[in-house]
């Protein structure tokens, strides 16, 4: 690493500019960031509802957030869509960046297909996803005009199954940019340790399972943390899949806050929830970049 | 070619291609869809070929379906999002480009502090920053304009894009910077001469990130916009949860890929640049 402050002929102007330079992204950064953190945590211990107050009431928002059936909904919803969602995505990813990975032809076309779904919103995916699986005329009459007249598939409007489907349609936008992202990493494995590994006899799978897969377990601790931030943070798809429902069986905590926060008038709670929001994603993510950023320095 | 190997290569074809129809059908449900009619779509299913394609379910979708009270289809929406997505894009890559050079070149006491406070941005659930930010929209007189939109996704957007220049011009050799200043360039001399040419493959990585990030966006759009300046996402999202006492999902699916369109040509037309700068290391591994 250099630094080029040090010489004497470089003024004043050439050492401050670059600092100069980057002063307004960072108090932008501590403003809207830090200070937004702070201020949303500040009104979670407030009695604010439609409109914020700031009389301090300490963890009672908490205590009602908790107290809050729908609450845990959301939460048991993120855990199970969180793990389906993450492990599917990254499956597949991984299985078609490696299939790939093998001389194919067409290859930019497959790839281009299998990637498109990231260029739509979510908004987008949920609402093709809600035309496809809608009982009536979607996938379920389609089985039926098949032969397969006993065919239901009512997941979106049953209250046990509607966070499933979110699942399916989040797998389908999600896993191709897991496949990009893998893709990548192979790319960048000198093939001369696989040729190695070739003529000592090694089959292919378990070449991939013992030499490159474990090569790439940056990429993958990457992508992990990609898509487990894309779960916490999912918003769009519930809202154009479901709408959180029926009922609230398929809220998660992100629809959670948006509802108490812009529609129902709980504001505190709303914080409350935001906050919980915040901490689980920092639980994951500062241990990652503190371990990144003390890697690249010495890198 | 032995037998064993043509039959793995046989099967890896057909999984490939296997995938790919399940990449493709939905597009090809929402497309067939969208050019048949209502009649035809209850007659017939999910995957038939329209008998007779017609596009009055796009014109619909355009200038005349309902979306909440109002029936001016999504133009309206879809030129906000216009109107949103250019400046929004081209400021928070400017910065970021900015940002990227300066903390990976012109490192100084803290600057790595200050990389790291930035970065955390591109993590945080951006649930915590809805109410202070309604708020302050509102002093700025911000509120529930487009631009109002534009201020927020640069502001959110600095930390990704300040990220993707910075790992990049991490890769280009410090010998470079040193050479350029013993002939006497500058801080701006430098990056206009030299590191900005250098930068073609990751400028399209950050620009394809941003556009498809910013034109996505339905949080933003749904909490700090109304009416007027409401974005294509929000647009799309009224139009198809509009209770009418017909569900023309012809018409859903139109307005869907009209919404779409823009980041489908995008990524079609640039999807290369974007897997290339990847692969070049834009995102680091």
């Amino acid at each position: 690493m250099t630094s080029y402050n040090g010489p004497a002929h470089y003024g004043f102007a050439e050492r401050w500019l670059p600092r100069l330079v980057l002063a307004p992204s960072l108090v932008l950064t501590v403003v809207f960031v830090y200070g937004f953190i702070l201020w949303n945590g500040y009104l979670s211990f407030t009695r604010s509802r439609l409109l914020p107050n700031y009389e301090w009431v300490g963890t009672a928002q908490y205590l009602a957030l908790f107290e809050n059936e729908r609450w845990w909904v959301a939460v048991h919803n993120l855990v199970i869509f969180g793990g389906l969602f993450i492990g599917g995505a990254m499956a597949m990813g991984i299985l078609l960046a490696v299939l790939l990975d093998q001389k194919v032809r067409q290859e930019g076309a497959l790839r281009t297909i299998y990637l498109y779904p990231m260029a739509l919103s979510f908004i987008v995916t949920g609402t093709a996803w809600k035309w496809m699986l809608n009982p009536g005329l979607g996938l379920e009459k389609l089985m039926h005009d098949w032969g397969f007249t006993n065919f239901t598939f009512d997941w979106l409007v049953n209250p046990d199954m509607s966070i499933y489907t979110v699942v399916i349609a989040g797998i389908w936008q999600s896993s191709g940019f897991v496949m990009a992202l893998f893709l990548a990493g192979l790319r960048g494995i000198d093939d001369s340790i696989i040729k190695a590994a070739q003529i000592d006899g090694a089959s292919l799978p378990r070449i991939y399972w013992k030499i490159v897969l474990p090569a790439l377990r940056p990429v993958f601790f990457s992508t992990l943390m990609i898509l487990a931030h894309i779960a916490i943070k999912s918003f769009d798809l519930v809202m154009a899949l479901t709408g959180g429902g029926p009922g609230f069986s398929s809220d998660v905590p992100a629809t959670f806050m948006y509802s108490m926060a812009f529609t129902r008038g709980q504001m505190g709670v709303g914080a409350a929830s935001a906050t919980m929001m915040l901490m689980t994603v920092a639980a994951i993510v500062v241990p990652y970049l503190y371990s990144e950023l003390r890697g690249s320095r010495h890198g | 070619m032995d037998k064993q190997s043509k039959v793995w290569r046989l099967a890896l074809y057909a999984v490939l291609l296997y995938a790919a129809v399940y990449y493709l059908l939905p597009l090809y449900i929402m497309v067939t869809t969208s050019v048949k009619s209502m009649d035809e779509i209850r007659a017939g299913n999910l995957i038939a070929l329209p008998m007779g394609i017609t596009f009055e379910a796009w014109a619909k979708a355009w200038s005349s379906a309902c979306t909440g009270v109002e029936c001016g289809g999504l133009s309206r929406y879809f030129w906000n999002s216009v109107q949103m997505v250019i400046p929004a894009v081209l400021i928070s890559t400017a910065l970021g480009a900015l940002n990227g050079y300066v903390l990976s070149k012109w490192r100084f006491r803290g600057s790595e502090l200050t990389f790291a406070l930035i970065l955390f941005g591109v993590f945080i659930p951006f649930q915590v920053v809805l109410l202070p930010m309604a708020q302050t929209l509102g002093w700025f007189g911000l509120a529930r304009s487009v631009a109002g939109l534009v201020f927020v996704h640069v502001v959110f957007g600095i930390a990704s894009t300040t990220l993707f220049f910075r790992n990049y011009y991490v890769g280009i050799p410090d010998e470079l910077i040193k050479a350029a200043r013993l002939d006497g360039a500058g801080f701006w001399r430098i990056f206009l001469r030299i590191v900005l040419p250098m930068s073609t493959p990751i400028v399209m990585v950050v620009l394809i990130w941003q556009f498809t990030q910013i034109w996505n966006d339905f949080l933003f759009g749904v909490v700090f916009s109304s009416g007027d300046s409401q974005p294509i996402t929000v647009g799309l999202n009224n139009l198809a949860n509009t209770s009418t006492s017909v569900k023309e999902y012809n018409v859903d699916m139109a307005a869907a890929i009209i919404a779409a369109l823009p980041t489908i040509i995008v990524y079609v037309l640039a999807g290369k640049y974007f897997v290339r700068g990847l692969t070049a290391g834009a995102v680091k591994g």
